[in-house]
């Protein structure tokens, strides 16, 4: 079903847990909120499931208005971070919960929720297992029995809360595997937490990139990742280096450097660059050497490290407080002689995100904002 | 690399077992004294206690218990405690759900006036209950027109003893219903459960063993409670006398055998409820200390 959230914003207690917050989930998505504590994922997704009321907006379940709607006649499936499996129930009695509860009028008999019951078992891969207590499984049996009972319900929307957080990595990395076989079997509608990029880049087909109560980015995870929208996405998801750069005439020159760095402008775009200071974000693999000195930034290597295919490299460059972290292929790297601690290098961006200095005006960064319009600022992103 | 740190970390624990054995006989003292006092104040009465209800014989000894007015006694013990021990229950599971699964004004506050009971003298509770409902009492003429009597009377020892008795509950309910925390009840309402099916299919299964443990003290403190009760009652035998007070007349009476028989119902009370009590924290610990296995 399709979910719509229209400007929402929640207060606790005076303290603003989601700024005026906008989504459209469409109909058999996986979507994933994701964000470091304290971004409001967990506030927005206890919002959608009527576990928590909005102070202003509303959400739109299939075009009908649910906002005052409570979580019982929502039909949401909401799996908890801790599951909250019933500790005194068995397996079986977990999974039929929703069906038992139900009004006599509307409840199926014995015989079809047990039939219910064991299709769940064997959709979630727990045959056998029905008639033990939550404390004799392990956390990945307990995390599917806790969504085989919110999928007993044939919930409108599947809700999870950081599905995966309380798993060690191994199992972690099977389940995930295994959740997006089964979104792609049953087609739910699904929402999930998580504050591990790595999780929601693989799982989901859309990711809403959340900090400080307000949606950075919403994309698909090629989409944030190689595109992203602010300074706080390009940190967040994977790591980059920044660079203090100057803007002139259209030329983009590290600061204290005479020669430009950069000629093609980011995200593709073609539009006039505005004079001024801003910084530029360049992920560790996406600098290459280069031989000639035209646009290259030069440095002396001060580390080399190799591991799992990768050759890591920091570099020091003349005026720059932090080392430059540069990443590439290591049978590339061995081709390169010159790769020796002390070696002066020449590096080159090939990719990069050009945004307006934060520790400038907001005057400044909202000028900026308006001739590119791409670059969406974040105002209280600056502190 | 590893073996510095392993180097490192050897002395520091053979340090600490080196005061773990000096202080060997610290520890003996230390045991030995509790021994001594819990011989002296606990054990060494609670022979006694038999020992004089048997002085003149088994026969003696059931002859007092069936003694009219200790009939009477007992009847009105057990009685009290039907009345106030439900209550009490209720009262418990709705003071402790309401601080343990809600925010509102006035928590803390709610949470010290539970507490109150234990804080004040027993005597000063049943005092109150007179200055209330006393003849000279704020309500006293007003009941007294409408023919009720509260003061020396059955509903007197009731409400005394309810005061009493009723941090019990609430106070071994609300750690146990806080560490549980509200997950599993919201999971059962976004699952379609109502109010009522949430706290009769989740929340009472889950704290059954520690309401079960309130109870039984609650229990214990209303069949054995003074105090309070002594201040209301009167002290009419056959009428207003429940077994604490009995013995003390009883005893008052120069009629000690009767006055130990009778005392040592209570203490056999006493040694079943801890027996229970034992077997509870055995049998169900894990839950009674609020543990949040799964």
């Amino acid at each position: 079903m399709d979910v719509s959230i229209k400007n929402i914003r929640k207060e606790f207690q005076g303290a603003i847990a989601l700024k005026d917050v906008s989504l459209d989930i469409r109909s058999g998505e996986l979507i994933a909120l994701l964000g470091p504590s304290g971004s409001g994922k967990t506030t927005l997704l206890r919002l959608i499931a009527g576990l928590e009321f909005s102070t202003r907006g509303s959400i739109y379940f299939g075009g009908e208005d649910a906002s005052a709607k409570s979580v019982r006649d929502r039909h949401i499936g909401f799996v908890f971070q801790h599951y909250a499996l019933f500790k005194h129930m068995t397996v079986f009695d977990n999974i039929a919960f929703g069906l038992k509860v139900r009004k006599k009028a509307v409840r199926p008999d014995k015989m079809l929720i047990a039939k219910k019951v064991y299709e769940l078992l064997e959709l979630v891969q727990l045959q056998g297992l029905e008639k033990r207590y939550p404390s004799q499984l392990s956390g990945g049996q307990r995390q599917r029995v806790a969504l085989a009972r919110a999928l007993a319900i044939d919930p409108t929307v599947l809700l999870l809360d950081e599905p995966f957080g309380a798993l060690d990595a191994q199992v972690r990395k099977d389940l995930r595997r295994w959740l997006r076989a089964l979104h792609a079997q049953t087609k739910h509608t699904t929402v999930f937490v998580t504050h591990d990029q790595e999780e929601a880049l693989e799982l989901a087909d859309r990711v809403v990139v959340m900090s400080a109560g307000a949606i950075e980015q919403v994309g698909t995870p090629n989409e944030v990742y190689d595109h992203p929208a602010t300074p706080f996405v390009y940190e967040f998801l994977g790591s980059a280096n920044v660079l203090p750069v100057h803007v002139r005439d259209g030329h983009i020159r590290l600061e204290g450097f005479e020669t430009t760095i950069a000629t093609h402008h980011p995200n593709g775009s073609h539009q006039t660059l505005v004079d001024g200071r801003g910084e530029l974000f360049v992920r560790p693999h996406d600098f290459e050497l280069c031989d000639e000195r035209h646009h290259a930034i030069p440095g002396i290597i001060r580390m080399i490290r190799s591991f799992s295919g990768m050759t890591r490299l920091e570099i020091a460059v003349t005026g720059l407080e932090r080392l430059i972290t540069v990443e590439m292929q290591r049978n590339h790297a061995k081709e390169s002689a010159a790769l020796a601690v002390g070696a002066r290098i020449l590096i080159r961006p090939r990719q990069f995100g050009l945004f307006p200095s934060r520790s400038d005006s907001a005057a400044k960064s909202a000028e900026i904002s308006q001739i590119h319009p791409h670059l969406r600022v974040i105002q209280d992103g600056a502190g | 690399m590893d073996n510095p740190t392993h180097y490192d970390g050897h002395p520091g624990a053979k340090l600490r077992r080196g005061s773990l054995q000096e202080s060997r006989l610290v520890t003996g003292l230390l045991i030995g004294t509790a021994l001594i006092f819990l011989a002296l104040l606990l054990f060494l009465p609670l022979i006694i206690v038999f020992t004089e209800a048997l002085r003149e014989g088994w026969g003696r000894f059931f002859e007092a218990w069936g003694e009219a007015d200790a009939i009477a006694a007992m009847k009105l013990t057990v009685l009290v405690a039907a009345i106030s021990v439900p209550l009490n229950m209720v009262f418990g599971v709705c003071a402790a759900w309401a601080i343990a699964k809600f925010e509102f004004k006035g928590k803390s506050l709610l949470t010290t006036l539970i507490d109150l009971p234990f804080s004040v003298s027993p005597v000063i509770s049943g005092l109150i209950y007179i200055l209330l409902f006393g003849a000279q009492g704020l309500l006293g003429p007003w009941l007294h027109r409408h023919g009720i009597e509260i003061i020396f009377a059955v509903p007197g020892i009731v409400l005394a003893t309810i005061f009493v008795t009723f941090p019990f509950v609430a106070r071994e309910l609300i750690p146990l219903m806080q560490e549980q925390g509200t997950e599993e009840e919201e999971a059962a309402i976004s699952l379609g459960a109502g109010g009522w099916q949430s706290f009769w299919l989740v929340t009472l299964p889950n704290i059954k063993w520690g309401l079960l443990y309130g109870v039984l003290l609650c229990n214990a403190r209303a069949m054995g409670e003074f105090g309070a009760v002594s201040v209301v009652s009167g002290h009419i035998r056959g009428l207003t006398n429940t077994l604490p007070l009995h013995v003390e007349i009883l005893y008052n009476e120069y009629n000690f055998m009767a006055a130990f028989a009778i005392a040592s119902l209570l203490a056999l009370l006493a040694l079943v409820t801890l027996g229970l009590k034992t077997a509870l924290e055995w049998r169900h610990g894990a839950e009674l200390a609020a543990n949040k296995t799964h």
